[in-house]
Order: C-alpha cells, then sequence, then structure tokens
C-alpha cells in the first residue's frame, strides 16, 4: 500500500488529512464548523468563500417559539411543521427542530446576530405562513429575522465566528467524490473526500475519519428559480453515485412569489407583513381558497392556488401570466425597515415601485424537501436504518425528514442550524475513538477521470443548450402540476440530453480557473438529480404537499403515507429509468399526531 | 442604491420586447499563456432589462467557453461579481444594459488592486486577510441565559454596515489602496465599524487600535470613491469618518 502523508504530492496529487472534513461553507456546513472546529482538527472546503453561499440569500426569517411578543410553545411549531408537511414529517425529528430552535436562536444571538429588536429589547418576532397559534386557530409571530436579510445576517455571523475560532478553510475547492472503502462487515465507510482546486487545477484528496455534507439544494434542476447558479446538487449527486439512496426527491418546493419572469425571490415575509397576493380582478383570491389564514396558507398551497388563478384566465398583465403581490397598503416606513431589499429587487429588476404598484410574480424552484437520508443525529443512512460510520449530513442538501412533502417558511434556516450544530457534534463524538481508515490505492483516479473526460470534450453541443433544455423540460412537466404523461415525457427527455452530454464541448483547455469545464462537470449531477426526482415523482401515484399529481388529485395514506427511498442500481445512459434506479418505501415515524386532513 | 432604477417606467408590456446588439469589450488575460492582457470585443444579442452578467453568460455559454468570471446569486446578495463596468465598480448582476449608454461598447474589467488571476477574476486572499485582520466578530464576556436585550435605536446605531457583502467594490475603487496595498482598505474598516458600534460589543479599544496603526483608517483621504461603488448602499465613507471619531475621543 502507498502511504499518503499529509502534505504530500504523489503523481501531483496533493494529499491532507483532518479528523473531520465539512463539504460546504453554507450554514449548515459553518454551524458544523464551529461545534467540531474547537474539539477536532477539521477543514471545510467549500467551491465558494463562505460568504457567497446561497444561505446569505434567505430573507424572511428563521422560526423559534420564543415566545417574545406573544404566546406560543415548541409543541405548537411542531404541529405546524408536521400538519404544513402533510404528515410526511417524521415527526421525531420535528419536535427535536421545534425544541432546539430556541437554543438555537439564543446561540446565534450570543455569537452576535444582529435580529430586529422589540420595544424592551428582545428579538422581535413576526407572522409566516403557516405558522400558527393552538393548531390552527390563527397566525402566530414566531419568525425571528434581521429585516429582509435573516439569511445574510446568519451567514456573516456564522463565518465571523468561524474567524474567531481560527476554522480552517480551503475556498474554491469543489468535492468531486467521496471515497468510499469497506467496513469489513458487508457495509462501506468514507475514508475522505476528493476535491478539484479551482485556482490551480490540482487535485486534492482529504482523509478523514469523518465526512459531513452541507452542500445545499439543486434548484438548477429547473429554469425560474430562487437559487444560485452555483446550486447544481454536487454533494446529493455525490453520495447518489456511491449508491447510497436519496429520499423523497419528489417533494421539491415552488415558493408562491418570485419575480415574474426572473425567479428571485420576495420574501413570505412581505406577506407576514401585510401584503395580499391578487388577480387580474384585483381580487384577493386566498380569502377563497383558505378562509382562516389567507395569504399566509403554506407554500405548496399558495403556489397551486396562483396556477389555478393564471389557467382559469385571472392571470394579470398582457399575457394573463402572472399574479400581483400587493403592498401598496403598507406603510412606506414600515417596507423600509422591514422589506427593504425585496423592494429593491422589484424595483432594480422590473422597474416596478411596491411603494405604489403592485409587483407581477410566479411561483419559483425554491427548495429540495428531500435529500441525502439521516436521522436525528445527522448520521446518513445506507438503507431504512443502517448508519453508514462517519458520514453525516445536515442542511438542505439532508433529508431528516423535518420537512415531509412541504416545508414552511423559516423552517429551513432552522433546519441548517440545528442539524448543523448536530452533525458536528456527532462528528466529533464520532472521531475521538474512530480510527484512521486507510486510503485505496490511487483515491483519485476516478476525479482525474472526471476532469481530463471533461477538459478533452471536443464534441458540438453546448453545455449551456443542454443545461436549458433540461430546465425548461422541468419547468413544463414536473412543476407546480404533474401527470403521468408529462412526467413520462420529461424522463424521455432527460434520457435524450444524457446522450447529447456525451458529445459536449468544453472550449477552455486550461489548468486555472477552469470554470468552463465546471459547469460541465455541474451539469453531470443536474442530469442525474432531476431524473431521481422525475422517477421519484412518477411512483408516487397520489398528492401531498408539493406532489400535485393531476391524474391522482387526493392524499392516499392508505398506500403512500411512506417516504421515498432511490437507489441507483444499473448504468445511468440505460434508456429505461427502471433499468438503472430502484425505489422502495421507508415508513414515516409518527409520533404524536395522526394524519387528518388539511385545512387553512 | 447602485442603479438608479427608481425613476425610469416599467418595462413595457407589448407583445415583443426589442432586442439589440451590445458589444462588451472585456480585458482578457490567460496565464496559462498570456503575459499581458489584452481588450477583446464582444457583440451580443440582449434585451434593456437584462444584466451585465446575463451578457458575459451568453459570451461564456455561445462564443467562448474560456471567459472566466466568478458569480453565484445573480441578484446582488453574495458579493462574487464586482468588476469594473465602463469604468465604475459594480455588480455585474446589478447593472441592468438599459442603464449604460448603449450606443458605446460596454468595458468590462477585473477590479484594481489586487492580483489578476484570469480574465475577471483576481485573488480576493489579501481583502479577505484584512477583514480578517479587523477582529470581525462579536467580544463579549457576559453569558446571557436567553438574548443579550439591546434597544431598537442601539440596534439601529450598527444597521447601515451589517449590509456589507464583502464584495471588495469599494476596497477596489480606492485610490491609496492601488497605491499601497498594505492599507486595510474601506471594506475591512465597514466591518470594524459594524462591531465597535454594537452595543453588546467589549472590543471597541482593540480594533480601534489595529485602525489606528499606519495602515490603518488614518490612510482615508476620503475620496468617497468607495460610497459610490458600494451596491448595498453603504455610507462607507461616514463608517470610516466615525471610526476615526472614536479612536480620536474614545471608545463611542
Ligand atoms: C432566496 C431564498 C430565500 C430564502 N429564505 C429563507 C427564509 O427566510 N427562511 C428559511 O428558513 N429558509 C429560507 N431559504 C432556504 C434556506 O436559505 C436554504 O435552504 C439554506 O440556507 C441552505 O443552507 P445550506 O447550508 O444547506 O446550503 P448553502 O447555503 O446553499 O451552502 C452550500 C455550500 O456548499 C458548498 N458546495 C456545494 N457544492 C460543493 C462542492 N461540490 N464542493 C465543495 N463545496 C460545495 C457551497 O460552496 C456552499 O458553501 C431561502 C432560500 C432562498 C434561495
Ligand atoms: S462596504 Fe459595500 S462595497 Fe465594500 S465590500 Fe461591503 S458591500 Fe462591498
Ligand atoms: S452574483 Fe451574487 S452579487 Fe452578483
Amino acid at each position: 500500500m502507498t502511504e499518503y502523508a499529509d502534505g504530500s504530492v504523489v503523481d501531483g496529487v496533493h494529499y491532507h488529512q483532518f479528523d473531520i472534513v465539512i463539504v460546504g461553507a453554507g450554514g449548515a456546513g459553518m454551524r458544523a464548523a464551529i461545534e467540531a472546529g474547537p474539539k477536532a482538527n477539521t477543514a471545510v472546503i467549500s467551491k465558494l468563500y463562505p460568504t457567497r453561499s446561497h444561505t446569505g440569500a434567505a430573507q424572511g426569517g428563521m422560526a423559534a417559539a420564543l415566545a417574545n411578543v406573544e404566546e406560543d410553545n415548541w409543541e405548537w411549531h411542531t404541529f405546524d411543521t408536521v400538519k404544513g408537511g402533510d404528515y410526511l414529517v417524521d415527526q421525531d425529528a420535528a419536535e427535536v427542530l421545534a425544541k432546539e430552535a430556541i437554543d438555537a436562536i439564543y446561540d446565534l444571538e450570543n455569537m452576535g446576530l444582529p435580529f430586529n429588536r422589540t420595544p424592551d429589547g428582545k428579538i422581535d418576532q413576526r407572522r409566516f405562513g403557516g405558522h400558527t397559534r393552538d393548531h390552527g386557530k390563527a397566525p402566530v409571530r414566531r419568525a425571528c429575522y434581521a429585516a429582509d436579510r435573516t439569511g445574510h445576517m446568519i451567514l456573516q455571523t456564522l463565518y465571523q465566528n468561524c474567524v474567531k475560532f481560527g476554522i480552517n478553510f480551503f475556498n474554491e475547492y469543489y468535492v468531486l467524490d467521496l471515497v468510499m472503502v469497506s467496513d469489513g462487515f458487508g457495509g462501506q465507510k468514507p475514508a475522505g473526500v476528493v476535491a478539484f482546486e479551482l485556482a490551480t487545477g490540482d487535485i486534492h484528496v482529504f482523509q478523514a475519519k469523518a465526512v459531513i455534507f452541507a452542500t445545499g439544494g439543486f434548484g438548477k434542476i429547473y429554469k425560474t428559480t430562487s437559487n444560485a447558479h452555483t446550486l447544481t446538487g454536487d454533494g446529493v449527486g455525490i453520495v447518489w453515485r456511491k449508491g447510497l439512496p436519496l429520499e423523497d426527491m419528489e417533494f421539491y418546493q415552488f415558493h408562491p412569489t418570485g419575480l415574474a419572469g426572473l425567479g428571485i425571490l420576495l420574501s413570505e415575509a412581505a406577506r407576514g407583513e401585510g401584503a395580499i397576493l391578487r388577480n387580474s380582478e384585483g381580487e384577493r383570491f386566498m380569502e377563497r381558497y383558505a378562509p382562516t389564514i389567507k395569504d399566509l396558507a403554506p407554500r405548496d398551497i399558495v403556489a397551486r392556488c396562483m396556477a389555478l388563478e393564471i389557467r382559469e384566465g385571472r392571470g394579470a398583465g398582457p399575457h394573463k401570466d402572472y399574479v400581483y403581490l400587493d403592498i401598496t397598503h403598507l406603510d412606506p416606513a414600515v417596507i423600509d425597515a422591514k422589506l427593504p431589499d425585496i423592494t429593491e429587487f422589484a424595483r432594480t429588476y422590473l422597474g416596478v415601485e411596491p411603494y405604489t404598484e403592485p409587483v407581477p410574480v410566479l411561483p419559483t424552484a425554491h427548495y429540495a424537501m428531500g435529500g441525502i437520508p439521516t436521522n436525528i443525529q445527522a448520521e446518513v443512512l445506507s438503507d431504512n436504518t443502517t448508519v453508514v460510520p462517519g458520514l453525516y449530513a445536515a442542511g438542505e442538501c439532508a433529508c431528516v425528514s423535518v420537512h415531509g412533502s412541504n416545508r414552511l417558511g423559516t423552517n429551513s434556516l432552522l433546519d441548517i442550524n440545528v442539524f448543523g450544530k448536530r452533525a458536528g457534534n456527532s462528528a466529533a463524538e464520532y472521531v475521538k475513538t474512530a480510527e484512521w481508515v486507510e486510503l485505496p490505492e490511487d483515491p483519485a483516479a476516478g476525479v482525474r477521470t472526471l476532469v481530463e473526460n471533461a477538459r478533452n470534450s471536443n464534441g458540438t453541443e453546448r453545455i449551456a443548450i443542454i443545461r436549458r433544455e433540461l430546465q425548461e423540460s422541468m419547468d413544463r412537466n414536473a412543476q407546480v402540476f404533474r401527470t403521468e404523461e408529462s412526467l413520462t415525457e420529461v424522463t424521455e427527455v432527460i434520457h435524450n440530453l444524457r446522450e447529447r452530454y456525451k458529445n459536449i464541448l468544453v472550449q477552455d483547455k486550461g489548468k486555472r480557473f477552469n470554470t468552463d469545464l465546471l459547469e460541465a462537470i455541474e451539469l453531470g449531477f443536474l442530469l442525474d438529480l432531476a431524473e431521481v426526482v422525475v422517477y421519484s415523482a412518477r411512483n408516487r401515484k397520489e398528492s401531498r404537499g408539493a406532489h400535485m399529481r393531476e391524474d391522482f388529485p387526493t392524499r392516499d395514506d392508505v398506500n403512500h403515507m411512506q417516504h421515498t427511498m432511490a437507489y441507483l442500481s444499473g448504468d445511468p445512459m440505460s434508456a429505461d429509468a427502471g433499468d438503472h434506479i430502484r425505489l422502495d418505501w421507508k415508513p414515516v415515524v409518527v409520533t404524536r399526531y395522526q394524519p387528518m386532513e388539511r385545512k387553512y | 442604491m447602485s442603479t438608479a432604477t427608481l425613476d425610469s417606467p416599467p418595462a413595457p408590456a407589448d407583445d415583443v420586447i426589442p432586442t439589440f446588439t451590445v458589444t462588451l469589450i472585456i480585458r482578457r488575460f490567460n496565464p496559462d499563456t498570456d503575459d499581458e492582457p489584452t481588450w477583446q470585443d464582444f457583440d451580443v444579442e440582449m434585451y434593456p432589462t437584462d444584466r451585465v452578467l446575463d451578457a458575459l453568460h451568453k459570451i461564456k455559454w455561445e462564443q467562448d467557453g474560456s471567459l472566466t468570471f466568478r458569480r453565484s446569486c445573480a441578484h446582488g446578495i453574495c458579493g462574487s461579481d464586482a468588476m469594473r463596468i465602463n469604468g465604475r465598480n459594480r455588480l455585474a448582476c446589478k447593472t441592468l444594459i438599459k442603464d449604460l449608454d448603449i450606443t458605446k461598447p460596454i468595458y468590462v474589467e477585473a477590479i484594481k488592486g489586487l492580483p489578476l488571476e484570469k480574465d475577471l477574476v483576481v485573488d480576493m486572499e489579501p481583502f479577505f486577510a484584512s477583514f480578517r485582520e479587523v477582529q470581525p466578530f462579536l467580544i463579549a464576556s457576559s453569558k446571557p441565559e436567553k438574548e443579550r436585550i439591546q434597544s431598537v435605536a442601539e440596534r439601529a446605531r450598527f444597521d447601515d454596515t451589517t449590509k456589507c457583502i464583502l464584495c471588495a467594490a469599494c476596497t477596489s475603487s480606492c485610490p491609496v489602496f492601488w497605491t499601497d496595498g498594505q492599507y486595510f482598505g474601506p471594506a475591512a474598516i465597514v466591518n470594524a465599524h459594524r462591531f465597535i458600534f454594537d452595543s453588546r460589543d467589549e472590543g471597541a479599544n482593540v480594533r480601534l487600535d489595529i485602525l489606528n496603526d499606519k495602515e490603518g483608517v488614518w490612510r482615508c483621504r476620503t475620496t468617497f470613491n468607495c460610497s459610490e461603488a458600494c451596491p448595498r448602499g453603504i455610507q462607507v465613507t461616514q463608517a470610516i469618518a466615525e471610526v476615526k471619531q472614536a479612536i480620536m475621543r474614545g471608545k463611542p
């Protein structure tokens, strides 16, 4: 066996050794690092500078039943989370989320996060969709916030604290592979990860006792999305290619209020502060669909109602293809104090003045409820119950599952803090006693091939065109409404695009800062994940949460109150997805709440 | 606000929105092959409401895949794509084509004062190193059981400087920074300000000492380039002035 010592360079590949390697420097990754860093030799590897991560784009708030402004408690929060997720939520996980929310907020405040304050100097709270008082009686003020840049403040605060603790960062390193070896008992465990350094084009192997994935979402499988260009699901895709399962991938959230035509998000906080959705007739249509909480119904419901209004001819604008978000009745001083950024987005990108004009909005692909399955210790699962020792996941790339089939607003910033912290602690505990796992011979081989194949791609297909066709087909066929027919169509599109992907053109042949090459590799992950989303969606013959099958319009608790588990089981190039994706079910953890009809 | 769109009318709702050809002249540099940067022209068909970032993507995706720049969020929130556009530091994703004079070519080059790596990409390490040096984190000895109490007015005192996205538009527009790369630069001072004026923080004196250094706030010659460049509308020059005052008069 070759020894790969820390700091050595063998055949041009750099070798590093850390107890814990965290992949991703968004909210989840940095929250994990703050726990793990002081306890074990830890590195954070990120394809972006930490402060560029998309957690910084989050706007509205982070939920916690602090009861600073009105009566509230964590049990109500748990219930709302379970009901909001249309009962596909694992209730033990939801309870952890709601209970630990309170300390998660105090942790952030104590680290320096500048929350907005109440007149008596406490953390202020506001309303958000689906968060209610006493099991649905009325909206409750549960979202802690910092204007409409809560995510920005979280990301900055966590990075500031990483600086304080002297965390090791490897910035602009793209992790492209996870090294798995036999655990000696018929299973597998991680020995490290392999990364591509953007600045030099060099390959680095990070040997580690524990690996935490915190790579965020994959909104770029859709065209209209609130997600960043860099959210291509690399981490989820890497885990998938290792044969590990992905859970509940069919549940993808469409946020009701993206700027029409652009997808840039206008936070639900706007509706929390009183904004109203109106159709072409000026009608507040949500009153018809959700008489109790109206515009503050959960996102899946609001997005569907908007789509219905448009379909029935009540869309606004010259093509009747969007609805309006109206905040003209709010005091401009309130808008400036509480919604400054999103109103500037409307001005900058649509040229609309929200003080006086309603803003054109449309649902935008926003959040992956599904992802890498974990238990409540953030340990990754290799099937319904078996833990992969030393492998963890947290944040949007993971599926615990606290969001079930539809996430409530402000529960993701919460998720990344609660389960990021848990992942950091679990990994730190694990490495105390874990032995080093020996690296296999030439662990960089897979990435070297991937990179060289991409660099030597001299075909005729443009990366951007394949990506665009994928995104357009996903928007058309696997968005708010789905049918067997639409899902079959997009499955075929994906297979054809995969064929064409073999013949792509990468023009940049250089070593340094080769983003052309990386876009090619990222597209590979997008194609893989889009197929899992669609194939899982075809198999779920019911409508639940964000997954609306027009051909199966009701929820079917008898057959489908279960999580989907998808496995890569064959050659992804085979024409029939069924030949390379195996599906299974996993029971939902039910503790307190039996499924009920979801009315608001 | 960096992009003055308040006074421009909403986009016309006509059936076909006209496109037009825009010429971008981009300063290219390939470290693998070039000794010196060179300017290269590209023509692209754009809509008036497109961003400069869209134009760069169009070039990269349809003409020359080797064109290299950083970007992520595409709406002015991640700080990846500060660049010099027609001689001014801006975020490419927040600069609409219609707000530029499109009868002339649009000049695009990397921000100045940081080592050029490739095309529009510079080495950000020196910039982040200055940021880290001002101790940009809350220093507080108390261990409260819940949140620390802070009044609405105390919170408002440092609101402006919490908005920073570390894009470096300010620092790389500063003539002092261009000639003296050791100068902390406006962004680091903005981030020190964010803590110096936070009522919960106890580390102001440490940071004021650091910024009283010969490469600290006294290098600032109040040229206001930084305030003009800031895409978040932060009053950067004012923040620097407040830090200068705090050094002279002690902790605020
Ligand atoms: C516009 C917007 C507004 C939102 N508003 C809210 C809100 O108000 N409340 C709420 O609760 N939620 C909100 N959300 C959701 C929430 O912000 C995200 O789900 C959450 O921030 C994700 O955090 P993360 O740490 O999992 O991932 P991210 O913050 O996306 O971080 C991912 C990290 O992984 C790294 N990475 C990815 N791939 C690789 C790779 N191959 N190699 C190395 N590193 C890699 C990236 O560099 C990055 O550092 C919003 C989301 C959006 C898009
Ligand atoms: S102060 Fe403004 S210009 Fe300077 S780094 Fe921060 S956001 Fe960018
Ligand atoms: S791409 Fe994020 S600021 Fe421009």
